[in-house]
């Protein structure tokens, strides 16, 4: 079903029609509210924040552009860690099980959300995929949103680090073109660059210039899935965030 | 394109605003956005007669009121607007600045008709 292009209104369909009303002039109010739009959406993330508390899990928000690494960062993770630390996925995807597929395939456990047309992961759909995936004993949840630079950025799905990737074949322009998803990153990945000596358009420092100017103040990490020090680096920072997880939650 | 998926969120709160005070329809509704949430008003608009079909809202006016960015630098303590692309302070260049609008993604107020003149 389409949440977002209107083919299928999706609850909305499901209501009462509401009865149109006499045009006599009733008695008019101007009531403030002010709450945040996506109010419903934040308690619920909440909630899942809560459960992954619970559980002493670290949950990491995977998000991007379409191709530009998240699957193979996660399985190359995924091996380097195995038997250090607990991993799990959940993969959001338009259409295919394919990624969900490929994380199984190393040995852990996935399950896939398949959003339809939809755009981006929302609380309510992590939280659905929490029912097929049990926490219990596990250290890192990962979940890879769907490859996307805009949607997925205005929707808080309760994850405790949000991480953008930006891969070099992309363009170290851009954080500037879409400033809401890399400000709000606590780690930025530059994946690839096993490719730079191929694309001199891509400056590292530009990158980081527009990184900076977006407002983004995490660290930034240059690396390749192959190996070397910026995975080193990556799988530190990993292992940094869980000792944290585990100390709050003692 | 999420923006439907915002307008529905916005659609419920609007239901829940009509149910609470009576309402027989809802006249009009403001919202504030803000670009670094990460909303196109425009998209928004858009959206909107499609979320409010049906609903109590149906023939509610969208007041869309975008808030510009603006940031605080941390270094010379100046106020100023900047691109959400370029949140640098517009005084003096530095990048150590707070935003301190454009954020937001608010309902703000809702105005509605209700059945009678209320009884005093």
């Amino acid at each position: 079903m389409c949440r977002d292009c209107g083919c299928s209104l999706g609850p909305a369909a499901a209501r009462a029609p509401f009865a149109a009303q006499p045009a006599t002039k009733g008695h008019i109010e101007s009531i403030e509210v002010i709450t945040a739009i996506l109010d419903a959406n934040d308690r619920i993330a909440a909630h899942n924040r809560t459960h992954f508390d619970g559980h002493g899990v670290l949950a990491v928000n995977l998000m991007s552009s379409p191709g530009s690494g998240k699957t193979s960062l996660l399985e190359a993770t995924i091996r380097a860690l195995q038997g250090e630390l607990r991993l799990a996925v959940i993969e959001g995807d338009l259409a295919t099980e394919n990624d969900a597929a490929r994380i199984r395939a190393c040995g852990v456990p996935a399950v896939q959300i398949t959003t339809g047309n939809a755009c981006h992961l929302d609380a309510q759909m992590v939280h659905d995929a929490l029912q097929d995936l049990p926490l219990d004993g596990l250290d890192v949840l990962f979940v890879e949103n769907v490859g996307n630079l805009v949607c997925p950025a205005s929707f808080d799905l309760g994850v405790h680090r949000n991480l953008t990737l930006l891969s070099v074949p992309e363009g170290d322009d851009k954080p500037a073109k879409y400033p809401v998803m890399f400000r709000g990153a606590d780690l930025a990945l530059i994946t690839k660059v096993d490719l730079l000596p191929h694309i001199e358009e891509f400056s590292v420092e530009r990158a980081r210039d527009s990184l900076r100017q977006v407002g983004f103040r995490g660290d930034i990490i240059e690396l390749t899935r192959r190996g070397g020090p910026g995975f080193e680096a990556w799988l530190g920072w990993l292992r940094g965030e869980v000792t944290a997880r585990r100390a709050a939650a003692a | 394109m999420h923006e439907l998926a915002v307008c529905q969120a916005l659609i419920e709160q609007v239901e829940r605003v009509a149910r609470d005070n009576a309402a027989r329809r809802i006249l009009s509704i403001t919202v504030s956005v803000g670009p670094l949430s990460g909303i196109e008003a425009k998209l928004l608009e858009h959206a909107y007669p499609l979320a409010a079909a049906g609903t109590v809202a149906e023939e509610a006016r969208l007041v869309v009121v975008t808030v510009p960015v603006r940031v605080r630098c941390r270094s010379c303590r100046a106020e100023t607007e900047a691109a959400s692309n370029r949140l640098l302070c517009g005084s003096c260049n530095d990048w150590h600045v707070d935003v301190i609008a454009g954020e937001e993604m608010l309902l703000q107020r809702v105005e509605i008709e209700t059945a009678d003149e209320p009884v005093h």
